[in-house]
């Protein structure tokens, strides 16, 4: 039987890379929302130029799960060398809709799936005689033939093209033109089919937005004036966009600009920057992914002992070494943590979406500042480099920067004594002074050698002592800085708990529901930051059943979780994701299942 | 000993600057170096060209890396703040630093292992980069703290004490600097403090990126026979091609040019002048592949050339490229940087 079902279907695209179907597939995805029906769309690419494969994933579902379903419903064939995995996966009554210009033999089909042919090619050739207006404008045409076969309404899509086009008329018409020679043309010989979209009203005032956008425009919210970064996939986009907004927001009248971004000759020599200009008194980041951090380890322990404030935007890619730079994991998690040598702890960040990229990035410039530390804001590839649909960005009028302790050449003219290393509010965290404050109080000598308490050379062990005690003493202090964890109990009481953190989420709470329609109610709780409060302890000390669910082999926040409360690592159960594709519902809900099916067995026998 | 304080007594026969400072404020702890160290002598001239220029210690920021070299931001300049960074990775912080403020003055002090080596990759960067500071290389072409390894700018032939002779190819920071845009190059001797000191006050006078290389013995384990970084090496091969004088203040004493050309003259954007008295007539430090080519032909020859090698009075700096506003960027606050809700909700719109 051939699926049917409106507004609740996974629709994937197979292309191939630089052949210009991306802004076609992007455009698909806003036509549906600007039809009030949510979409989550998600880029699965190579790590190339022009030539390899490359899909584009789109979830519609009315009810607004935003995470990966898993599965596909109506395959976009466009390219011939993922053909038979592409049509493999298809569900089984799913669609699958090619270009039928070149006759195939009946064994590259499937018989339980239903063939929707439309001769893309032939039509281009007839229609344009520019080989690359040929190329680009098929993949407008298959717009035009989906939007028949789907129901979106063709003035949605002409408006969006005439969008993207502004200020282009010569490419604007030809565009909508193709749009409805595709359109028409699938009109008149195409049979309806099962998957539908209707309008409907649960957009709202949502945004559609990647993570690495609104990171970088976190950045620019948060006042960071200095972005020292090296392109690596799937960060650069972070830098990018900073660049963009400082560009937009912060250019005065005559064009100078008030804010700084280099491309460094590599990582080392990026947060290098970040460190000299934090340690200079202004708000710098950088934008790394796996192996840029490893390049910065050294540093990173130069900032947590001098106490240097630094923010580190890290999208996570599959590791270790090269890895899979174009798939997603969380696998970052104990190399950030606990990055460099000696013993060193660092705030982590963990944004669920963009909305929280931005809000996470701008509070880890505060952060850095208030605790003159190293900050991770620790996305992934799947937030960072897929539109997601999101609460819109919010900013308090009233908010000012928190620059931290830092001491003004008033105060210290005023004879207010200055030891840079004294803990004198018992926080940990210790006042400092910018460079060329006060002619002769305040300056001090930074090292990464140990020190005493005014910052003078010391290799004495009480000295040592004292300095590494504080900055324990500072790490609790973050504890209640850091965004708090967010729980979402069951409706009624249960034993089971569930923690999740970063781009699970979609996927997780979806799986709550799905779980809960089954009868299992779950707790929820969402970390958000390292240092864990001491609420995620009670957590998990408050469940008999307790899953941490993680994209990465080792369960490396039940590493940290088990390691930093001393928990018997048995009370916390690992369901893990890590083949570089985002995880889903499906999966966390089939390991809680038989997760808690086998202890109901086994508590059965035991009784 | 680092432990012990050094007595803050000021002679009271000591003349005050322009800015009311003694020599003695502009110097530091005690150093820790072994005596006759060259390091301590550039230090003695760096304390020396501040205080000439009358420079308030507290707008210099002192950077450096890892090394005996490294060690001597300490010994200078107490009133500064310092910053003793990464091995190899002192340019990178300095350019952090810059970018940060650029009002106060960057002094980046590196040695031959910090900046050859392990951090030849930022030396080089932040070379093209322009990033405007005074960047000094004390070279030594051994590892002291590690006890008597070659570093990358001993020369190939030279023998350490343990008597073995380096084959590599020796890296010339010197031509390096000049090949990758620095726009104001000098080498001189640390035993020379005739030629150090001014070298020293003209960069830190020059807009850009200021590089010196100080050849600086190293009394431990590099000032033997068949080391060509020793103190009498570099005596008995010190091709000095220039005397160099920086002259400050609006009316500067006029001289009479000799009809030779022995005498040239270069005006630097704060108005100060480098005024240079040729010791070799075909020198001329206003061009920068003669430079090469001369470095070149006179190292082959064992000759160490020294003096003001190059000098670009119209170089611009890296925050002229970037474009940057001339307030220091660590002075903005957050009505300056901060975009605000109303903006915030014009980006929303367009993202639906």
């Amino acid at each position: 039987m051939p699926l049917t079902a409106t507004n609740d279907f996974v629709i994937k695209f197979a292309n191939v890379n630089g052949s210009g179907s991306a802004s076609a597939n992007e455009l698909f995805a806003k036509a549906i929302l600007r039809m009030g029906v949510p979409v989550s769309p998600r880029n699965i690419f190579p790590s190339n130029i022009q030539g390899l494969p490359t899909w584009y994933e789109v979830r519609v579902s009315e009810a607004g799960y935003l995470g990966r379903r898993g599965g596909v419903d109506l395959m976009v064939a466009m390219n011939p060398q993922t053909w038979a995995t592409d049509v493999a996966e298809i569900e089984s009554g799913g669609y699958l809709y090619y270009d039928s210009t070149k006759p195939l033999p009946l064994a590259a089909f499937r018989e339980d799936i239903e063939v929707i042919g439309m001769p893309l090619t032939m039509l281009c050739v007839k229609h344009y005689d520019d080989p690359r207006q040929r190329q680009l404008l098929k993949n407008v045409l298959y717009l035009g033939g989906l939007s028949s076969l789907l129901g979106i309404e063709p003035d949605v899509v002409e408006k969006l093209l005439g969008e993207q086009y502004q200020g282009k008329p010569q490419l604007a018409q030809p565009n909508i033109d193709a749009f409805r020679l595709g359109r028409d043309w699938a009109a008149d010989n195409l049979k309806p089919i099962g998957l539908k979209v209707r309008r409907a009203d649960n957009v709202g005032d949502r945004i559609f937005v990647d993570g690495n956008t609104a990171a970088g425009l976190g950045c620019v919210y948060g006042g960071a004036t200095v972005c020292a970064w090296y392109p690596i996939t799937p960060s650069t986009s972070v830098a990018e966009a900073f660049e963009k907004y400082a560009r937009k927001f912060r250019t005065t009248p005559e064009g100078e600009k008030k804010y700084a971004i280099v491309q460094a000759e590599d990582e080392i020599a990026s947060i290098g920057m970040v460190v000299g200009a934090g340690w200079n008194g202004a708000r710098a980041f950088t934008a790394t992914s796996g192996p840029g951090v490893s390049l910065m380890t050294e540093f990173i322990g130069l900032a947590h002992f001098a106490e240097i404030p630094a923010t580190i935007v890290n999208v996570q890619r599959g590791g270790p070494s090269t890895g899979m730079p174009t798939r997603t994991q969380q696998a970052d998690v104990l190399a950030c943590a606990y990055a460099s040598h000696g013993d060193t702890k660092h705030i982590l960040l963990f944004p669920e979406d963009p909305f929280e990229a931005f809000e996470q990035s701008a509070a880890a410039l505060d952060l850095a500042d208030r605790l003159q530390t190293p900050v991770f804001v620790m996305l992934d590839l799947d937030i960072g480099m897929n539109q997601r649909l999101c609460k819109p960005f919010a900013w308090d009028e009233s908010r000012q920067y928190d620059r931290g302790k830092v001491l003004s050449c008033e105060e210290l003219e005023s004879g207010r004594p200055f030891g840079r290393y004294r803990d004198v509010d018992g926080d940990g965290i210790p006042f400092r002074t910018y460079p060329g404050t006060h002619p002769s109080r305040g300056a001090f000598f930074t090292r990464g050698t140990t020190k005493n308490v005014d910052a003078g050379y010391s290799e004495r062990g009480p000295d040592y002592l004292e300095n590494v005690h504080r900055l324990v003493r500072k790490f609790h202090t973050a504890r209640g800085l850091v965004p708090q964890p967010v729980v979402r109990m069951a409706a009624r009481p249960t034993r089971i708990g569930v923690l999740y953190y970063g781009s699970t989420s979609p996927a997780m709470h979806e799986c709550a529901e799905l779980l809960a329609s089954e009868g299992m109610a779950v707790d929820l709780m969402r970390i958000r930051a390292f240092p864990f409060p001491e609420s995620v302890r009670d957590f998990v000390l408050g469940h008999a059943v307790v899953f941490l669910v993680e994209q990465n082999r080792d369960a490396q926040l039940r590493t940290l979780l088990v390691n930093e409360f001393a928990l018997d690592p048995a009370r916390i159960h690992p369901v893990l994701h890590y083949d570089g594709t985002p995880i889903t519902a499906r999966f966390i809900s089939r390991a809680i299942r038989d997760r808690v099916e086998l202890l109901v067995h086994q508590e059965g026998r035991a009784a | 000993m680092t432990y012990l304080a050094k007595p803050k007594l000021h002679h009271p026969s000591l003349k005050p600057n322009k800015v009311g400072f003694t020599r003695r404020d502009y110097e530091g702890r005690i150093s820790t170096l072994c005596a006759g160290c060259g390091h301590d002598s550039i230090s003695a001239a760096i304390i020396q060209a501040c205080w000439e220029l009358d420079i308030e210690p507290h707008r210099v920021a002192k950077m450096s890396g890892i090394g005996c070299s490294s060690k001597t931001p300490d010994y200078f300049l107490g009133q500064s703040h310092g910053f003793n960074t990464v091995h190899g990775r002192m340019p990178s912080v300095l350019t952090g630093a810059y970018l940060a403020n650029s009002e106060l003055l960057y002094l980046g002090v590196s040695g031959d292992g910090d900046s050859a080596s392990i951090g030849i990759g930022q030396f080089v960067h932040s070379m093209r980069r322009g990033v405007n500071m005074v960047y000094i290389v004390e070279n030594n072409g051994v590892y002291g703290l590690t006890k008597g390894q070659f570093s990358a700018t001993a020369d190939a032939g030279s023998k350490s004490k343990k008597g073995v002779v380096n084959t590599d190819s020796p890296i010339d920071l010197v031509s390096l600097a000049l090949q990758l845009g620095a726009s104001y190059v000098g080498r001189s001797f640390s035993g020379d403090k005739a030629q150090l000191v001014p070298l020293i006050m003209g960069a830190i006078r020059h807009r850009g990126a200021a590089f010196i290389d100080v050849i600086s013995p190293c009394v431990a384990f590099n000032n033997h026979a068949g080391s060509t970084k020793s103190y009498d090496y570099v005596r008995e091969h010190n091709d000095s091609v220039n005397f160099l004088d920086v002259i400050e203040g609006k009316a500067p004493i006029e001289v009479e040019q000799p009809a030779d050309g022995s005498l040239i003259e270069v005006a630097q954007h704060d108005g100060s002048i480098l005024r240079l008295r040729k010791t070799d007539p075909d020198y001329d430090p206003r061009d920068r592949i003669g430079a090469m080519n001369f470095i070149a032909r006179h190292h082959a020859k064992g000759e160490v050339v020294t003096g003001l090698l190059y000098v670009d009075p119209d170089a611009v700096d890296f925050h002229q490229h970037l474009g940057s506003v001339g307030t220091p960027l660590n002075k903005l606050g957050t009505a300056e940087l901060c975009p605000g809700p109303t903006a915030l909700d014009k980006l929303n719109a367009s993202l639906r």
